[in-house]
């Protein structure tokens, strides 16, 4: 090192180390940069909300009696990565007088179980955590945060349908 | 400061000993053809790390494996990139190490005291290819699936042992899910195990001996 021409400055050896740096930096650069791009795809591409919007008919409102709430469940296929999967949803819904609806998500606002209908005690119940919902869907006591989550309906032609698009 | 944070650390781990015995060793005048070792360390270090990347997707199983590297290369964010690596890589790791290897001999270098650094390089070679062979499968498409048919079936030619070999590495009569699997699992552990390992070992030998000079015509 001490032979080297010129101590100070831009010698050949530092020149060299510099570029080394640099395009070892780049290299590194282009392939870790997408890399993280790479890791996080899945879980930043848009959900697939089309299929999800379309309105899902549940059944005929002739055949709901006011003030019961019953459980309605389907499945869905969606594309998830390469697989086609069935995910299943099950939807409470209440008649009210004069045609009206509460559509109820079965699925718990505290940590996701599924909620039921107890006739004894005219409650949803959650078993994970003893949570316990009004008719209404309101809080009546456990952990849960929120009320349970509705979903848009309409009446076409005497059918129910809802959008699954929790509002 | 940060000098004093490397002082602090070269005082207890001795990087500036490591880093002058390793890179800053003394080698004869060469030419380009000695920075092949070099380029093909680089590419197994990168095929590493993009196969390390690939398994986030793939799923070595006959039903998913294709349409599992489908959707890598269509739907996940630069997954072209990370398999086109991985892809182009391979048989530029395969072309590297033969001409290293090439070098090797024509320059004489595997001669007193490199013999073990040439054995091991051998090795390296056949894991090398080894890994070639087997990452060939995985895609499980047509091509795939026939030229391990094919690759298998010529260990099968070996007189006595042969049948057994075949069956062997397919793991079973014909490839299957196991063949699928098992190569597999040669891909990204054993083989990949046994290559660094041996790497370690050829980039020892290499900075404990230095490297041979180019042969003089009266050699």
């Amino acid at each position: 090192m001490a032979h080297d021409s010129h101590e100070h400055g831009l010698n050949r050896r530092n020149f060299v180390a510099g570029i080394v740096t640099f395009l070892g930096g780049i290299i590194a650069a282009i392939l870790g940069l997408p890399a993280i791009g790479y890791l996080l795809s899945p879980s930043l591409r848009n959900r697939n909300t089309a299929s999800l919007d379309e309105w899902v008919p549940l059944g005929l409102i002739e055949d709901l009696v006011e003030g019961e709430p019953r459980l309605f469940s389907f499945t869905r296929t969606q594309r998830v990565g390469w697989e086609i999967t069935a995910q299943s949803y099950g939807i409470y819904v209440l008649r009210k007088p004069g045609n009206t609806f509460d559509v109820f998500s079965n699925v718990c606002t505290h940590l996701s179980c599924r909620v039921s209908w107890q006739e004894d005690l005219g409650e949803y119940i959650c078993p994970c955590h003893d949570g316990h919902f009004g008719i209404d869907g309101s809080i009546i006591s456990g952990p849960q945060p929120r009320p349970l989550d509705r979903f848009d309906y309409r009446v076409e032609d005497g059918t129910l349908e809802i959008q699954l698009v929790e509002v | 400061m940060t000098t004093r944070w490397i002082t602090w650390l070269d005082e207890r781990l001795g990087l500036t000993a490591i880093y002058n015995t390793v890179l800053d060793r003394k080698v004869p005048k060469v030419n380009w053809a000695f920075t092949l070792g070099s380029a093909t360390l680089f590419l197994a270090v990168t095929q590493a790390v993009t196969g390390v990347f690939l398994t986030a997707y793939y799923v070595p199983h006959p039903e998913q494996a294709y349409e599992s590297i489908n959707y890598i290369m269509n739907d996940v964010a630069f997954g072209w990139l990370i398999r086109g690596i991985h892809h182009w890589g391979a048989t530029l790791m395969v072309i590297t190490v033969f001409l290293h290897m090439l070098r090797t001999f024509f320059y004489g270098a595997y001669k007193y005291p490199r013999e073990v650094t040439w054995i091991t390089g051998v090795l390296l070679l056949l894991l090398t290819l080894g890994m070639g062979f087997t990452g060939y499968l995985l895609p499980w498409n047509q091509r795939a699936y026939w030229a391990t048919t094919v690759g298998t079936s010529i260990t099968e030619t070996i007189p006595f042992i042969g049948p057994f070999i075949n069956e062997a590495l397919r793991g079973g009569t014909d490839l299957s899910t196991l063949t699928l699997v098992r190569f597999f699992s040669a891909h990204i552990w054993m083989l990949p195990a046994a290559l660094f390992g041996l790497i370690g070992v050829h980039l020892y030998l290499v900075v404990r001996l230095g490297i041979s000079h180019i042969p003089d015509e009266d050699e």
